[in-house]
């Protein structure tokens, strides 16, 4: 069967060629169908239960989704009529914005005031015009120290505002709705800066960040894909000095990426953040199935032999290990599936399907299309590679001592993997060149972080936020939360009653209380409810029957651990000390703080899944059980120690290098596949020693292995350049893990064997 | 004083308005204006009015709640009418009573009474278009239509259910306004509203109100018993359902004054 595959690609390579285009085309239609999803949604599975209660409290509520112009006077303060004015009409312009439902700024924060028995509601800043300096101290006074505006929409020192504008997509068509918000907010920052060039205007939000995961993909895109091509290019010229090879070795890897992305088209893949990175990826895997049939193609010319069968014999050897070696790799890329994050299991998956078909092109277009290149290599003189040879000696006369010594070390970096903390800062998934990380620390540091956790709590009861001891414990918890050394801001409704009341009562500060009784409260806000302008209303923090309420904190930048724990201490306080409500927090950085333990755990079933099916593959097809077992160290360390030595480079551990250890084992695994059939071939079939063995397998397969690691690490180091350090991260340790691999399979595997297999032959010698 | 010197034409232009056939070469904004006048015109003369309107709000969770208000109006010849609103549920909005004197241009006059604290409370506000106790009614939709409030343009006529509908657009002339424009649906036979869309500060799609189960009082006025309200945007929707209306009870100004909201019960 497979001898006719190749007997048609030497025979007929012009027919391969156009069948593999037209193939290649009708997957590569599908492609139309590929679209983008930034919102941030996506990387939670829909029955993930912090989106759940994400979801159900923004139908209760109102969504929370925003952009927040930040507006930061080069000097001085915000205060100056001049500045107010220009915060005014960005406030008005805000209400253009497509699918805004509210915006809040100081400008029209609906201030309320006492006149005998009139109640006055207007906007703090109600007609710019006629403000003069005189006001300013005035109304920084009231805006610097309103706990609703406070830290929110002003810094305390009043030298920085936010205008903050709700957004509410309506999710019909997402590839389009985010990016229509986000021309518009661009535009009103271009009018904003050009009629303002004494203020810097910063965006963020989540709207921002959303756009922030489709933009730096795209970047990556036209950045990262062509520098990938540019060193594979480079490696396969210079390390096999062949132009007809790399130029086949690119058409390989452009047909298997374009009808993946193609097939994902067809299937009904959309791309994220993540799974966008799957051309790198597959690029890098494709090269290793091509790297290795052209060396032994041009080891077989060398020895004079004739091309059609210098290709004949390459592909014969090769094709074993390489088919092989993709149905591993794919089955570590699918290992992702087990991820709680989508995005991860459309990674894997569309990688798993790439893997394999650059293994089917490589085995048919690839060589069809070396048939069709000219090649011309002089017959030369087998060249030892003085270097491998060097390299097995070595370690054949250094076994004693490099076995313990390479335990030792790699026990001394596993020992460092549980010291990683987990983190998902969805800020830092973008580094500090990308715009929306910018503007969000400059927030951070001035304003408030990006953290927010909001808590609704429920009386059960219609109208039950009324009642005195509801309004009590809201008023406690808030003061308490208020006090928490994590807190810039919290919002909550006691503020509002608190300040009707004093209003009510001809604004005297010794009424700023909450009212006595149920009925006052109730009629209060009736009384406010009436007189406010539309999208500024009270819906975002009541339910319809007003049974509860919502707070919403603003936190500083927390790890996912503080989060969690933050949260763990907010349900403590009720249990203490308001049982009778139920209580439910939720929020954008609650889901991400969780995702990353959630898809550990899930990966965990992965990984081992992955194991036991590439560890029983390879046990069938090395024929041995034992050589199977003594796999799975050389397999298993080099994760370990990627982890360990991730300690000291960044020492957090998130949802992106969650499945670096599953898709990493799919990689390793091909060294130690290529080693030990070798070694195998060495030992069983020609019936040599074990330190024969050794040097005849680094003789034979250590220049492509050395090559392919080269060529991983560099791919994947392309990767580790991505702005987006979900990418980024999987990249870097990803390439660390292949390289360790290398020197674990180098170093490690050969004297291992050399000790477990002596004393295992021997052992089934006695017993003969 | 001669309101018409020529009693002829007279005659014949009132014929031509009352038939609602415009024959004139109108311009859509005259034609839109005409259709607003006709419509206020008809229903004129309706003197005092007293109802019960029950609220059922919904929000996207499909939770619900209610409200219930009684409201009596008085019909004012040269402003915006007086209406006085007493709120029943929820119980402890009891005996709140909402006075206001609506202008046709610039801000209402506007009390409530609030019984917890025995006081009558001015509301000096510019803001209409706000959600009217939590419902996806605006206070702006629910007071009395003046010809004065929007600019007008006439759109088209269309089919609405059995009827044939004028589709006139309206401009909100009133700058706190929440809308940039309605588009309304006005039935050619007995000038009655069937459906208004509205479009948000960007011109979005916000709301849309659908009228239902008209139902005619006085041989004259035309009154509905349903008005279902949907966002769009939300997906939160709130249905008005009307009930008692009662037409002259000889309510009068007396009946709508500061003193008035307290003994209001």
């Amino acid at each position: 069967m497979k001898e006719r595959v190749f007997d048609v690609a030497l025979k007929h390579p012009i027919w391969v060629l156009l069948a593999s285009i037209i193939l290649v085309v009708a997957a590569a239609a599908g492609a139309k169908n590929l679209v983008f999803k930034s919102d941030y949604r996506v990387f939670f599975s829909e029955e993930n239960p912090q989106l759940t209660a994400f979801e159900s409290m923004q139908k209760i509520y109102s969504k929370s989704d925003n952009v927040a112009f930040i507006i930061a006077p080069k000097e001085g303060s915000v205060f100056t009529p001049k500045r107010l004015a220009a915060i005014h009409e960005l406030t008005l312009q805000s209400w253009q914005v497509p699918y805004s439902t509210r915006v809040d700024s100081i400008t029209n924060f609906q201030n309320t005031v006492a006149e005998d028995d009139d109640l006055i509601v207007e906007d703090l800043v109600l007609d710019p015009a006629t403000l003069a300096q005189a006001d300013m101290p005035r109304l920084k006074e009231l805006a610097t120290n309103d706990p609703l505006m406070r830290s929110k929409l002003i810094s305390p020192e009043g030298h920085v505002s936010v205008v903050n504008i709700t957004i509410q997509l309506p999710g019909i068509n997402p590839v389009a709705e985010v990016p229509e918000v986000v021309n518009k907010i661009r535009e009103l920052k271009t009018q904003f800066i050009t009629a303002n060039p004494d203020i810097d205007l910063y965006l963020s939000g989540l709207i921002m960040m959303n756009n922030s995961f489709a933009e730096a993909s795209q970047n990556d895109f036209t950045t990262l894909v062509p520098l990938m091509f540019l060193i594979v290019v480079v490696a396969i010229i210079f390390l096999l000095r062949t132009f007809s090879g790399a130029l086949a070795t690119i058409v390989i890897i452009i047909f298997t990426i374009i009808s993946t992305m193609g097939l994902a088209g067809w299937t009904g893949f959309y791309l994220t953040g993540p799974s966008i990175s799957t051309p790198t990826v597959i690029m890098t895997l494709a090269v290793a199935d091509c790297v290795h049939i052209l060396a032994t193609f041009f080891y077989e010319l060398r020895q004079g032999e004739e091309k059609s069968k210098a290709l004949r014999t390459s592909l014969r050897i090769n094709f074993s290990p390489i088919f092989l070696t993709s149905v591993t790799t794919a089955i570590g890329f699918l290992s992702m599936n087990f991820s709680d994050s989508p995005p991860f299991r459309d990674l894997g998956n569309m990688v798993a399907a790439g893997v394999m078909i650059a293994f089917i092109l490589s085995i048919t277009l690839f060589p069809a299309l070396l048939m069709l290149l000219p090649i011309k290599i002089k017959p030369q003189k087998e060249n030892k590679s003085v270097l491998m040879d060097k390299l097995s000696a070595f370690i054949i006369s250094n076994r004693t001592t490099l076995l313990p010594s390479m335990t030792v070390i790699i026990l001394a970096t596993v020992v460092f993997v549980p010291f990683n903390k987990l983190n998902d800062d969805f800020v830092k998934y973008f580094d500090k060149t990308v715009p929306f990380r910018q503007a969000t620390d400059f927030m951070q540091d001035n304003l408030s972080g990006l953290t927010s956790i909001e808590i609704s709590i429920n009386t059960g009861q219609s109208s039950g936020i009324n009642a005195p001891a509801y309004l009590k414990t809201l008023d406690n918890f808030s003061g308490w939360l208020r006090a928490q050394p994590e807190t810039d801001h919290v919002s909550t409704l006691t503020d509002i009653v608190k300040r009707l009341n004093k209003n009510m009562h001809g604004d005297d500060p010794a009424f700023y209380t909450l009212p006595a009784n149920r009925e006052l409260a109730a009629q209060y806000l009736l009384l406010y409810e009436l007189s406010l302008p539309y999208g500024l209303d009270l819906n975002n923090q009541l339910n319809v029957d007003k049974s509860s309420s919502r707070i919403i904190g603003t936190f500083k930048n927390l790890t996912s651990n503080e989060q969690i724990k933050l949260e763990e201490r907010l349900y403590k306080w009720f249990e203490d000390n308001a049982p009778q409500y139920t209580v439910q927090i939720a929020s954008p950085t609650l889901m991400f703080a969780h995702i990353g333990q959630r898809n550990i755990q899930s990966m965990l079933i992965g990984i081992t899944f992955a194991l036991i099916l590439i560890s029983a593959l390879l046990g069938i097809a090395l024929k041995s059980v034992r050589y199977g077992m003594i796999s799975l160290l050389p397999n298993l360390a080099p994760a370990a120690m990627g982890f360990g030595i991730w300690y000291f480079i960044d020492g957090q551990v998130g949802l992106a290098l969650s499945v670096v250890a599953g898709m990493t084992m799919g990689i390793v695994v091909d060294d130690t596949v290529h080693f030990l059939s070798k070694y195998r071939h060495a030992r069983i079939d020609k019936g040599k020693s074990t330190e024969d063995a050794v040097r005849y397998a680094f003789a034979s397969v250590g220049r492509a292995l050395w090559i392919t690691t080269l060529v991983l690490v560099a791919g994947f180091m392309v990767l580790a350049q991505s702005s987006f350090k979900i990418n980024a991260d999987m990249g870097l340790l990803t390439a660390i893990t292949i390289l360790i691999a290398l020197i674990v399979d180098f170093l490690f595997l050969p004297p291992l064997l050399m000790k477990l297999d002596n004393t295992a032959v021997i052992e089934t010698t006695k017993e003969k | 004083m001669k309101l018409c010197p020529k009693p002829l034409t007279c005659i014949l232009s009132a014929l031509l308005l009352g038939s609602a056939s415009f024959t004139f070469a109108e311009t859509a904004e005259e034609k839109g204006l005409a259709i607003a006048q006709q419509t206020k015109e008809s229903d004129k003369g309706w003197g005092d009015m007293e109802a019960q309107m029950t609220m059922v709000l919904r929000n996207g969770q499909g939770q619900e709640s209610i409200r219930e208000i009684r409201l009596k109006s008085l019909e004012q010849e040269a402003d915006g009418d007086k209406s006085l609103s007493i709120f029943d549920k929820p119980l402890d909005v009891k005996g709140t009573a909402f006075l206001s004197f609506s202008h046709p241009v610039g801000a209402d006059d506007q009390w409530l009474y609030l019984p917890a604290l025995k006081r009558v409370k001015r509301i000096a506000s510019r803001n209409k278009s706000g959600p009217f106790m939590g419902s996806e009614f605006a206070y702006e939709d629910l007071t009395s239509f003046e010809i004065e409030k929007y600019t007008y343009k006439y759109l088209r006529d269309e089919p609405c259910g059995t009827e044939q509908c004028y589709v006139v657009e309206q401009y909100p002339v009133d700058e706190f306004s929440g809308y940039t424009r309605r588009v309304t649906w006005i039935d050619q036979s007995e000038n009655r509203l069937h459906k208004i869309d509205f479009f948000d500060r960007k011109d979005a799609p916000l709301k849309t109100l659908t009228y239902a189960d008209y139902q005619q009082y006085e041989g004259k006025h035309w009154r509905p018993d349903l008005m279902k309200m949907v966002n769009h945007q939300t997906n939160k929707n709130t249905d008005l359902i009307w009930t008692n209306y009662q037409f002259k009870s000889g309510l009068s100004d007396a009946d709508f004054n500061k003193n008035s909201l307290k003994r209001a019960q």
